[in-house]
């Protein structure tokens, strides 16, 4: 989607910079929500303040609301028919290959240290066998972080003030 | 009212979606599949659907299941419209007044420290999320609830053939890195249609 949006925004309409998009980008994962929105959002506002958010992410929303909208009505009594149902079958063991591919990617991106390792498996087993909500969980992990940043920088600063 | 709890859900997702597309799912299966609205099978159908159709994945789930609950819950195309309407307003409405917010007020957002520790926690929280949303997707598609009076019970919990589609199916995903998600999906499809019409040949 990224490419996409580079090519539309910055060669064919020239309405921000090319260094630009990849601050817009950063920002767009740094906030909460799809990033597709995030991106539609933020440079509809920088072109043409708030009507031009408005439109801008209206217009990213409308093809998928529409085509899901149509899909909608067909996709069950479609799964009745015998070699969908079979199809099916297949497909659904292929999504999980999908979620294992999303995962390793996630987490490769991460980076490796104790902290990390802590949180990804506390958050697994909350969820998996303790069923607490999801929510709670990505709150205390995002105090985890903040606090574990915060006491890099003040070990950071302590390091320099002893040299 | 099955309107409102539509948007406030979806409300709830958009604002707790933390980075693109499958950070998502577990936020969908602990509001969509614990109201009912879709099963686990459903949830997993409708994710190839997604990856099949054009759209970020938040949008096309909004609208898929506002449709199909608000159809149910009123009984016409037209409440189903608004059920679709109300879960994507939902879903993209935190997203919209978060980033006005950001455009106006900060100039680097995404280097102030706080956002920074937030994002450093929630990655990998946002991981083993996946992998606990993974574990009760796969329920009842390639296993069911596991037994451990003997070994045999054990293994009899497990679907051999969505196993052998899965097994088959990842090692195609390792081998061929780059192969596009639509055509993996199709893949497993034909694996699906082959290996259950081989049955159906067998068991007659």
């Amino acid at each position: 989607m990224i490419p996409l949006i580079q090519k539309e925004t910055v060669e064919s309409h020239s309405w921000i910079s090319d260094a630009d998009i990849l601050d817009i980008v950063a920002m767009a994962e740094a906030t909460p929500g799809p990033i597709a929105i995030n991106c539609a959002t933020f440079v509809g506002y920088k072109v043409a303040g708030f009507w031009g958010s408005l439109c801008a992410t209206l217009g990213v929303v409308l093809p998928s609301f529409t085509i899901i909208s149509i899909l909608a009505f067909f996709l069950e009594p479609f799964k009745t028919l015998k070699v969908v149902s079979y199809a099916f079958v297949g497909i659904r063991a292929g999504v999980m290959v999908l979620i294992v591919q999303a995962i390793l990617k996630m987490q490769k991106s991460c980076e490796r240290n104790w902290i990390n390792t802590l949180i990804l498996l506390g958050a697994f087993v909350c969820v998996a066998f303790l069923d607490l909500s999801v929510i709670l969980i990505l709150l205390v992990s995002a105090a985890c972080g903040i606090l574990y940043q915060a006491l890099c920088a003040k070990r950071i600063t302590k390091r320099e003030g002893e040299k | 009212m099955i309107f409102w709890q539509l948007f406030f859900t979806f409300f709830r997702i958009g604002l707790f979606t933390i980075g693109g597309g499958y950070a998502m799912i577990p936020m969908i299966e602990d509001e969509v599949v614990r109201q009912s609205w879709l099963t686990h099978t459903q949830l997993v159908d409708f994710i190839a659907v997604a990856e099949s159709t054009p759209g970020p994945f938040a949008v096309n789930t909004a609208t898929y299941v506002g449709m199909t609950t608000g159809a149910n819950a009123g009984g016409s195309i037209l409440s189903g419209l608004l059920g679709a309407f109300l879960a994507t307003l939902g879903v993209v409405l935190p997203s919209f007044l978060i980033i006005l917010l950001v455009a106006k007020c900060f100039t680097s957002f995404q280097e102030n420290r706080l956002v920074k520790g937030a994002l450093y926690g929630m990655h990998p929280a946002v991981v083993g999320l996946i992998m606990a949303a993974a574990l009760s997707l796969a329920k009842g598609n390639l296993y069911s609830s596991f037994s451990f009076a003997s070994l045999s019970a054990f293994f009899s919990s497990f679907h051999p053939l969505p196993i052998v589609i899965f097994l088959t199916v990842l090692a195609i995903s390792f081998w061929k890195k780059k192969l596009h998600p639509v055509k993996l999906i199709l893949l497993s499809a034909v694996l699906g249609i082959l290996c259950c019409g081989i049955q159906d040949l067998l068991l007659q």
